[in-house]
């Protein structure tokens, strides 16, 4: 054990000798329990879903609610063609590649070897993700399972395909699926991905894009 | 008087007295307010919500020893690896070491004020590190040469032309007065340096012991880079930010993002880990902790004010603060700012030389309850001073309080002192009496009455 | 006087016991707590044999109030702090909910605008009780102001220690209350008014500082 270490410790030690008193759940209703006073969840799916919908246009998040996969192929490829996509990279997964593959026959994957210049000049991100909190209308991406670290935040644009059973309520909800999926193997990176990259520095003005993507779209099938 | 606090008195005169940079504070905070009260309202219960964190956050804290190691270990059983310094020469030390081993040229950095306080920047420009910061507001003080202005904000005090004309100067860009423009420019220029850097150094906002993870929150997406691109990666952090489960970032993260930015949640919260895994198909091949004492302890070892650490750096106080908004943050003239910088900078940088901050406060305790972990910031800011009435010498305070209290002590001598008052104010206010001239600079007092309220009772009950 | 007037109009027996001088609030706020708990030891001792003791102030009330027990904690004198603390209060609490009576039976033909001292919004707690007051006076009209919670920098002794921050503070809230064209600034602090009363008038605003207690004298009948 360093030197450093061993100090840190034992004054941490010391300073604990002396106990402080211990804050109390009091709050305005303490007949409330459980997680409660966190925003609310809805009770029922429908609501849930409202939710999401509203939160990610908050966001200035696109939202496309599908039917199923093939919808799925001709909406991004109908945004594609409005927003000239040309670079479109992705990372192999039973959702998003037939997605790639059907936009533009060169779309690249992730998972061959690449360099940082080649996703730095993608033009699009196309991933899957882990789940998607209503509550907050965040999406949740890892490096294992969403094609690595980069390629959910350097290029300009974000596209997610999901199914609509990865929606869950709360972030409470959420820790408990990463529990379970990762047990006790988790992931190098986890994110948390609440609408596209954004900044208040400048006069506390609103600008989207600031070094993350600048439009982010989950395309949610049934 | 120590350094600091002329320097202080000095600074806080020159920016309390400009009314245009006072009001473009007011105007940018306003949609801040707006927004607040706006996310604050959709938890069913925000006092509660308090409670929740405020407990979370003690938990941690007052079981530090456990809950640290407890951290270490599974940290370092995802393949990160943890350094511990005692203090900022030694968290500096560490760092450049790392940053030297892994042959670095260039080096990016986001946002941590713990950098800051350990004068990291500094240390890496000397010994020959180019480091850039990629958090916008960070990018633009760095190249201005001043430190951040508000711990969450750090170049709110500017307008968009002196924005313009900075780029200008340093980048060659053409002049613009919109912020998507301005914001622009800093994304295309930075963006070549994530992927050339080869080290990325971050803060941390949580420690989370359960899972081993740290938690890193931002808006920008600079910071996710920060530890995507780069191959080394190294995290800085006081060794106060643990929480004791990933659970207790339900509460947590909307809080930071509410009270810290009035939003329902920023942007990105992303929990790291380790190093690249096995399979993953990029990230950083190494991943450093350094777990920064530099004074924690001392606080952790005062029970009346071991709950500063529980701070989450949101940076609410500040904004809430009328000190605040009328001196700004440069004048305070240390790393943290605002109520919590009033509250621990004493007990970091010495009670001797810092307690003045503790001073310069009329204890409205608007920060108190703005805070969302409940820390009992202007009541520590009252035990700082009861602190350095104790150690630091203050012949004045004592004459004139120990006076007062003679006085107080004997309701005769209380009457006459009144009388005395009211007789010769016409004379008084023309004398250099300390603190009623200070008072007639720019306040008037009211018309002198004629007698004291006790010899009106006096008269009334007589009647 | 005003206080006065008005409790013994809701008919409360009132004593003033002469030999009290200060609360020894400025000794505790500037970190002197060894002298201020002689002040703190003598008020007990002035108001031993007082039923309740109600203040027109914000600031002495959270003193005596809040401040007392603390600062007495571990001493002999403890137990006597609570139970002063258990039987003083601020003008406006001890009618609205000591008395439970919001209309003392006034009427005045102003506007007014409220400023909430520090002391008694954040320390006693105390929002609704002036302004339920204020509201049952006929012929009032209360405007509220967005700046209505702000510190008006008073701080006891920080308005002549720091007073370039007290001045820029005063400067934002009396500036907002006076803009709204009110008659008066009512507040329940002397010390807030004296601030921002010796602001207003050193800047020549037409608007005048007054206590809660005097409004309420103004609009009542004789006693």
């Amino acid at each position: 054990m360093s030197e450093a270490r061993k100090e840190i410790m034992g004054r941490i030690r010391e300073a604990l000798k002396t106990p402080s008193p211990k804050p109390h759940l009091k709050g305005q209703s303490s007949k409330v329990t459980g997680k409660a006073w966190l925003p609310e969840v809805g009770d029922t799916h429908a609501h849930t879903m409202a939710l999401l919908s509203d939160n990610l246009a908050k966001l200035k998040a696109s939202f496309h609610p599908v039917e199923n996969l093939d919808q799925a192929i001709a909406l991004v490829k109908d945004l594609a063609q409005k927003k000239n996509w040309k670079n479109i990279a992705y990372h192999k997964n039973e959702l998003v590649t037939p997605v790639a593959l059907a936009i533009d026959g060169t779309a690249w994957a992730v998972d061959d070897a690449f360099s940082k210049d080649k996703l730095e000049a993608a033009d699009v991100g196309l991933t899957s993700c882990v789940s998607i909190v209503a509550q907050f209308g965040a999406i949740l991406v890892s490096s294992e399972t969403s094609g690595g670290r980069g390629l959910s935040i350097l290029p300009p644009v974000h596209v997610v395909i999901a199914k609509a059973d990865q929606v869950v309520p709360d972030l409470a909800a959420c820790f408990e699926q990463i529990n379970v999926q990762f047990g006790g193997k988790m992931p190098s990176m986890l994110s948390f991905i609440t609408g596209p990259s954004r900044t208040g520095d400048i006069e506390r003005i609103l600008v989207l894009g600031a070094h993350g993507p600048k439009e982010l779209y989950l395309i949610l099938v049934r | 008087m120590s350094d600091s606090k002329s320097i202080f008195i000095k600074e806080a005169t020159l920016t309390s007295a400009d009314g245009e940079q006072r009001q473009f504070i007011r105007t940018a905070l306003g949609g801040y307010y707006k927004n607040r009260d706006i996310y604050q309202a959709r938890y069913r219960d925000w006092e509660l919500a308090r409670d929740a964190a405020s407990l979370a956050k003690w938990s941690a804290v007052n079981n530090l020893a456990d809950v640290l190691e407890k951290f270490v270990a599974k940290f370092e059983s995802n393949g990160g690896k943890v350094h511990w310094a005692r203090d900022a020469a030694e968290a500096r030390k560490i760092i450049l070491d790392l940053v030297a081993k892994a042959n670095a040229t260039a080096v990016i950095k986001s946002k941590c004020m713990t950098t800051e306080e350990i004068h990291l920047n500094d240390a890496l420009e000397k010994a020959g590190f180019g480091v850039v910061e990629s958090d916008l507001g960070e990018f633009i003080q760095q190249l201005r040469g001043e430190a951040p202005y508000h711990f969450v904000f750090p170049c709110m005090h500017l307008k968009r032309e002196a924005i313009s004309e900075l780029f200008t100067k340093h980048l060659g860009t053409a002049p613009t007065d919109s912020p998507e423009e301005l914001t622009m420019i800093a994304r295309r220029h930075l963006r070549k340096l994530y992927i050339t850097a080869d080290v990325g150094i971050t803060g941390a906002n949580f420690l989370v012991a359960d899972t081993g993870q740290i938690s890193i929150t931002e808006n920008e997406g600079n910071a996710r880079l920060t530890a995507a691109m780069p191959r080394v990666h190294i995290a800085l952090s006081g060794i106060e930010k643990v929480i004791n489960t990933i659970d207790d970032l339900t509460v947590l993260l909307p809080m930071l993002a509410t009270a810290g930015a009035g939003q329902p949640m920023t942007c990105y919260n992303t929990l790291y880990a380790g190093p690249k895994k096995p399979g993953e198909l990029d990230g950083p091949e190494e991943f450093h902790l350094v777990l920064l004492d530099n004074a924690r302890t001392q606080i952790l070892a005062d029970p009346e004010q071991r709950d500063s650490l529980h701070c989450i750096r949101c940076g609410a106080c500040l904004n809430v603060c009328p000190i605040f908004k009328n001196i700004g943050g440069h004048a305070y003239g240390t790393t943290y700012q605002g109520p919590i910088g009033s509250v621990i900078t004493p007990h970091l940088r010495g009670l001797k030389d810092w307690n003045h901050l503790s001073g310069a406060s009329s204890l409205c305790g608007a920060c108190t309850d703005a805070c969302p972990v409940r820390i009992d910031l202007h009541h520590h800011l009252l035990q700082n001073r009861r602190n350095a009435a104790k150690v630091v010498p203050n012949l004045f305070d004592r004459v004139f309080h120990g006076t007062f209290n003679f006085v107080i002590q004997r309701p005769a001598l209380f009457s006459l002192g009144g009388k005395v008052f009211r007789k010769t104010f016409g004379l008084l206010k023309h004398l250099p009496v300390p603190y009623l001239g200070t008072w007639l600079k720019s306040r008037d007092l009211p018309a002198i009455p004629q007698k004291s309220f006790r010899e009106v009772w006096k008269d009334s009950k007589n009647v | 006087m005003a206080t006065a007037k008005v409790l013994k109009k809701l008919g409360q027996e009132i004593e003033f016991n002469s030999s009290q001088t200060c609360c020894g609030q400025p000794s505790y706020n500037s970190g002197q707590w060894e002298i201020a708990k002689e002040g703190a030891i003598r008020s007990l001792e002035v108001f031993k044999d007082a039923e309740v003791v109600v203040g027109p102030s914000g600031s002495c009330v959270a003193m005596m109030k809040k401040f007392y027990p603390e600062l007495l904690h571990g001493t002999k004198y403890e137990a006597e702090a609570k139970r002063l603390s258990q039987r003083t209060f601020e003008f406006s609490d001890f009618i609205v909910s000591q008395l439970k009576i919001t209309d003392v039976g006034a009427t005045l033909n102003k506007r007014v605008t409220y400023h909430d001292g520090c002391h008694a919004l954040r320390e006693l707690r105390l929002k609704e009780e002036p302004r339920k007051l204020l509201r049952a006076v006929k012929g009032l009209e209360l405007i509220e102001t967005e700046e209505a919670e702000s510190c008006c920098g008073f701080g006891g002794l920080f308005a002549v220690k720091f007073p370039m921050i007290s001045t820029a503070m005063v400067q934002v809230k009396a500036g907002a209350l006076a803009r709204t064209g009110a008659d008066y600034i009512v507040s329940s602090d002397p010390s807030c008014l004296l601030q921002i009363g010796g602001w207003l008038s050193r800047e020549g605003k037409v608007i005048r500082p007054l206590h809660i207690a005097e409004l309420l004298a103004m609009g009542i009948d004789d006693v």
